[in-house]
């Protein structure tokens, strides 16, 4: 039981870790500021999610597995929050989606 | 494994501080101060320095953000393009002779952890030994804060009500009857449009106060203690202000409060060091508060910290009332 929850941790562990990665690359990588906040936003709840879950199933039934919990939930109320925040100032400060080549080809855009 | 983890979070210190210098938009110079104070408190969390930590992560990147956005407000988002002589050779020579007198000064210096270092050697022993014995609470750093070196920190209450009291002038200059008969502002700035954060904020900001009286109040216990809850409380009602209205925060704690707090934080503290001349012992002697020396000594701390809590919340609360009230 004890080796089964380890491993089921670690893999937890080592996937969160694994996502929270893609999520750099992706925002790194990616084209525009919206794809890019969608790169690192989602991965950055679904990271903790699983480092968080691993970290909590480590510490077994005790005061700091509840200690954890309730970071995850200020993680998972705040992260969303925040990237909505961050979207809509962007979004009202006249930031367009997209590279300077696909707007280019976009009719539907004034050309410049 | 945690060196490396050290090295790599004091470069990126370094690239940081490089980014911040180098910005000329100076909003993002503000938001980059905000990362380079997080990276601290990481830093000092390495150093097993909880309580300093705390109080970084807490005043460096949350409250004095805040301030710096306020003060962002007031002047133009640009550095101001100037033309200036780069005088790159005095740059180098300056910076390559204080990299010199560092290094050279970091020969002496001894290995980090190392026991026989002198700072673990002076009064460090001393201070662990004799507090489970004189004060009988689990946390030393707050031993050491609040009874052992009360001097130091009633200093620096008064070091944070005097810069209040500055900035308060400053920002209030020309222009009389700005504290305390402010007049009512004209923009309801809020985020009650927004209905998102809105909603997630006003859940948020019970649990941040909360968690401020938790940190002030277990602070014999764990990390904490009145500088951090002051920080952290301050931190809640400023973004109750910036979710409601900067008039709907005023509403509930009147400029007047505020000053009130502030000052009646740091007379609390200084009228039980008083308190304890007028019981028969020496100033800041929290022993003679009660019938038995430890349990004075745990009254005393509680009363001053609670004083440095209140001076705290106070001075931080006036000082971003004042930004807000130049941005109207």
């Amino acid at each position: 039981m004890a080796i089964v929850l380890d491993a089921l941790s670690w893999a937890m562990l080592v996937g969160g870790a694994l996502f929270v990665l893609i999520g750099g690359i992706g925002a790194l990588r990616m084209p525009d500021f919206f794809t890019r906040m969608h790169a690192s936003s989602l991965t950055d709840s679904l990271g903790p999610m699983l480092v968080l879950g691993g970290l909590a199933l480590q510490s077994g039934w005790s005061l700091e597995t509840v200690k954890v919990l309730a970071i995850l939930l200020f993680l998972l109320i705040t992260g969303p929050t925040a990237t909505y925040a961050l979207g809509h100032a962007a979004s009202v400060a006249g930031l367009k989606g997209g590279t300077r080549e696909y707007r280019a080809s976009d009719p539907r855009e004034p050309r410049a | 494994m945690i060196v490396v983890f050290s090295l790599f979070l004091l470069s990126l210190l370094v690239v940081t501080a490089i980014a911040i210098v180098r910005s000329e938009n100076l909003f993002s110079a503000v938001m980059l101060s905000g990362i380079f104070s997080l990276l601290m408190a990481l830093n000092f969390f390495i150093l097993d320095a909880a309580d300093v930590a705390l109080t970084e992560a807490a005043v460096g990147a949350g409250v004095s953000t805040v301030l710096l956005l306020g003060a962002l407000a007031l002047t133009p988002t640009e550095e101001r393009r100037r033309k200036r002589e780069r005088k790159v050779a005095a740059t180098l020579v300056t910076v390559t002779m204080i990299f010199l007198a560092i290094s050279y000064a970091s020969f002496d210096q001894p290995r980090i952890g190392d026991p026989d270092a002198p700072v673990h050697r002076h009064v460090a022993p001393w201070y662990l030994e004799q507090t489970p014995e004189l004060i009988d609470i689990p946390n030393v750093v707050t031993a050491v804060l609040g009874s052992f070196r009360g001097y130091d920190t009633l200093g620096e209450v008064y070091v944070v009500l005097t810069a209040g009291i500055g900035v308060l002038f400053l920002l209030s200059a020309g222009r009389p009857g700005l504290l305390p008969h402010r007049r009512e502002p004209r923009i309801e700035s809020s985020l009650k449009s927004h209905l998102i954060p809105h909603v997630v904020g006003r859940v948020l900001i019970p649990f941040i106060v909360l968690f401020g009286l938790y940190v002030q109040f277990h602070g014999e216990y764990g990390p904490g203690g009145g500088f951090q809850a002051g920080a952290i409380i301050a931190a809640g009602i400023i973004l109750f202000a910036l979710l409601e209205g900067e008039g709907a925060a005023l509403k509930v704690l009147p400029p007047r409060v505020l000053v009130g707090l502030a000052i009646g934080g740091a007379l609390l503290y200084l009228l039980v060091g008083v308190a304890c001349m007028l019981l028969g012992g020496n100033f800041l002697d929290y022993s003679v508060l009660a019938a038995d020396p430890v349990t004075g000594q745990q009254i005393g701390i509680i009363l001053i910290e609670l004083g440095v809590g209140l001076a705290v919340t106070g001075t931080l609360l006036s000082i971003f009332h004042a930004f807000a009230a130049r941005e109207q």
